[in-house]
């Protein structure tokens, strides 16, 4: 079995995870984690939908930040797409990509406040890099044939139109759909750094322990999520796109002094700044990188191949509940409630909630990308085993999970992982935010303490381990020969 | 222009030469069939002639370059996408002006399949996409037809329609074709192809069947 790279290559990151757990901060610190658990879910199943008048508005406005944010970044991730293979524009789209939608947003707080263009680019932004990516994938992948046999002569614009869109068109579609159901994710959490989305409503809940309000807005948001394919008709689109910069709230005017200050002072370094010149700016630099940014990149790596492992395990454990293999149709069913609740959930809510009921460790951020990630694989790998076809005679239960499913969807599993390494580092950086020591934490500081030259630079620092990790993750898959579909 | 003089075609696939160097004078009027087993090179004699002659011929490649995703008149509309400009043909994606509708129709009429205007070609079986494919090279109205097995997924009796239609639309044709009868009833000219060169060139009048079958 050893002989087999997948099954080596498995193992080696167990073996990373299992010693990185020795350096963790793994507790359980809250005095009564399972009562406030409890509560938690008592609030769930006793939600309370007419609290505030508050809660519609956030969704509201939750929807319409998503749609202003996806479709601004698509029209520019599709024009980029064009483009894609200059190498700067390359560069550029991985870079603004490997930064996560809630930095950006606290980027932009600094100078635009709390104005709408602050959360529609901080949606905007990091999406144009993705879908810039995918796009450009997908074209690539459009069969060559019709092109060269469209007659000599025809223009661009239309070669273009009739001999690659109409092959991409459903592609496209598809990949642009799970994005806005991405979109409404993000634009929830925004509501945590203060714009007026679900987020925000959350977090005020929580912290007054009204669980039920809590336990409400959640239902809303699977509601939202979930009802997707009933409320996004391409028919109604244009209606939405048309309707939704009306509702995005007036938040603040823009400041332009603050924008001006911003770039020519804030976040200029310190020392040069103040007049200090190079020789100021090594202390500094050192100062930053050797008390902040080298252990902020070992937490968020330590994070990140647990939580790794972790979401692998449970992905594995996860998708026999929706596998046509097991059961009867009454679990498959519940299995799908479970899955679709564990992928809608942004993980930063996850983590936040558990957070707030098992105190500060690195335990609530394993638990909540390993189950929003877990989710979303178990849920892809599932639906994979439902194509497949055993023989009359084959194994049941636990030997045909063990014989016959995993060994024939591992490899596509392990694509999935890798695939998703990068997308959870970005999210452990981000769980700094909360209090886990990871590179968000002192981003967030640096913010807090008015300091956004260190801000910029550890922002950046994050940026490039995500863009060294995404290369790893594809020089594994390259080597292992993995196929993934971008869509996941 | 509907002759054209070719000399020096050579093509090699992984540094082996599977044509020529040879030469193939087709003057005005000639209906050339191009013979030979399969992997003599006459797909590839095919691609060639194309790339020297572009502008002016009406192409049927093997692969048929069909748009799944788009109905069966937009495929047929591509032949004459150099024909209007960009700004029509954009609208004609979404709405299609009723007289190209009507050109189009008439012309499917005469293959059979009117009643398949607005089918995706995802959806058609393999014959329907060879006569979309056919449609689409009437419908660019060039004065040279080069096609590689144009109607290798027809049945026998449309085989034989396809071929009269095509051999009157066009002046000039170069056709690959495995099947010999056909050949010989709809083409002037036999040019036969082996290990990538001609070994054969003679009126169609002067040849029988079994004096092509040296080549297979």
């Amino acid at each position: 079995m050893f002989s087999s790279p997948t099954v080596r290559t498995s193992f080696i990151f167990l073996a990373i995870a299992l010693v990185g757990l020795l350096f963790a901060d793994i507790a359980i610190t809250a005095s009564n984690p399972w009562r406030d658990l409890g509560n938690f879910f008592l609030g769930v199943v006793t939600p309370n939908f007419f609290s505030s008048e508050g809660l519609l508005t956030a969704l509201l406005r939750t929807v319409a930040f998503a749609f202003v944010g996806v479709a601004l970044g698509g029209i520019a991730g599709f024009l980029l797409a064009l483009v894609y293979r200059s190498l700067p524009v390359r560069i550029f789209c991985a870079f603004v990509r490997a930064i996560h939608e809630l930095f950006w947003a606290l980027i932009f707080l600094q100078f635009f406040g709390f104005h709408p263009l602050t959360g529609v680019l901080a949606i905007a932004i990091p999406y144009a890099g993705i879908f810039a990516k995918v796009y450009s994938e997908i074209l690539e992948e459009a069969d060559p044939e019709p092109g060269r046999a469209l007659p000599p002569g025809t223009g661009n614009i239309t070669a273009f139109l009739y001999s690659r869109i109409p092959d991409c068109w459903v592609k496209m579609r598809t990949y642009t759909a799970y994005r806005l159901e991405c979109g409404l994710r993000s634009s929830a959490i925004l509501g945590f750094v203060g714009l007026p989305t679900l987020g925000f409503y959350l977090e005020a809940s929580f912290s007054q322990g009204l669980y039920s309000d809590a336990g409400a807005m959640l239902i809303l948001f699977y509601v939202l999520i979930a009802t997707m394919p009933l409320w996004v008709r391409p028919k109604l689109l244009p209606l939405y796109l048309l309707g939704a910069p009306f509702f995005l709230g007036d938040g603040l005017p823009i400041v332009w002094g603050n924008v001006q200050r911003f770039f020519t002072e804030d976040i200029v370094p310190a020392p040069l700044r103040y007049g200090e010149g190079l020789t100021g700016l090594m202390p500094w630099l050192t100062d930053l990188v050797v008390n902040e940014a080298l252990p902020g990149i070992w937490n968020t790596i330590v994070l990140t191949q647990i939580a790794l492992v972790a979401t692998g395990i449970l992905s594995l454990l996860a998708f026999p509940l929706i596998s046509n293999h097991f059961g009867g149709p009454l679990r498959r069913n519940a299995g799908h409630v479970a899955l679709v609740i564990a992928r809608s959930t942004p993980e930063y809510i996850l983590a936040y909630i558990l957070l707030q009921l098992w105190g500060p460790s690195m335990l609530p951020a394993v638990v909540a990308l390993a189950l929003h990630n877990g989710g979303i694989i178990g849920h892809l790998i599932g639906r994979q085993t439902n194509s497949i076809k055993l023989r009359p005679d084959a194994v049941t239960g636990f030997s045909r999970y063990s014989w016959e499913l995993v060994p024939r969807v591992y490899r596509s599993f392990l694509a999935f992982l890798f695939y998703r390494w990068e997308i959870i580092m970005r999210e452990t950086a981000i769980l700094g935010i909360l209090g886990i020591y990871t590179l968000g934490f002192y981003v967030d500081s640096a913010i807090q303490n008015i300091r956004f030259d260190r801000a910029m630079v550890l922002i950046l620092v994050t940026a490039l381990l995500n863009i060294g990790v995404d290369a790893l993750g594809r020089y594994i898959r390259r080597k292992l020969a993995l196929q993934t579909m971008p869509t996941c | 222009m509907s002759g054209f003089d070719l000399s020096g075609l050579t093509a090699s696939f992984n540094g082996k030469r599977v044509i020529g160097p040879l030469s193939l004078t087709v003057h005005p009027g000639d209906k050339v069939a191009l013979v030979g087993k399969s992997g003599a090179g006459k797909s590839t004699l095919i691609r060639l002639i194309h790339e020297r002659v572009n502008r002016d011929s009406s192409l049927i490649p093997q692969d048929l370059g069909i748009v799944n995703a788009l109905s069966v008149f937009h495929n047929v509309f591509m032949g004459q996408l150099d024909k209007h400009a960009t700004w029509y043909n954009t609208i004609t994606l979404a709405r299609p002006f009723a007289r190209d509708r009507a050109e189009v129709n008439a012309l499917l009429k005469s293959l059979g399949m009117t009643e398949k205007l607005w089918t995706p070609a995802a959806s058609l079986s393999g014959g329907q996409r060879q006569r979309v494919a056919i449609a689409r090279a009437l419908y660019r109205n060039a004065s040279v037809l080069l096609a590689d097995e144009p109607v290798s997924a027809l049945d026998g009796p449309m085989a034989n329609s396809v071929m009269t239609l095509l051999r009157d639309r066009f002046s000039t044709s170069v056709i690959a074709l495995h099947d010999v009868e056909l050949a010989l009833n709809y083409c002037t000219r036999i040019v036969g192809i082996q290990d990538g060169q001609i070994a054969l060139d003679q009126p169609s009048a002067n040849l029988v069947a079994s004096d092509i079958m040296f080549l297979y």
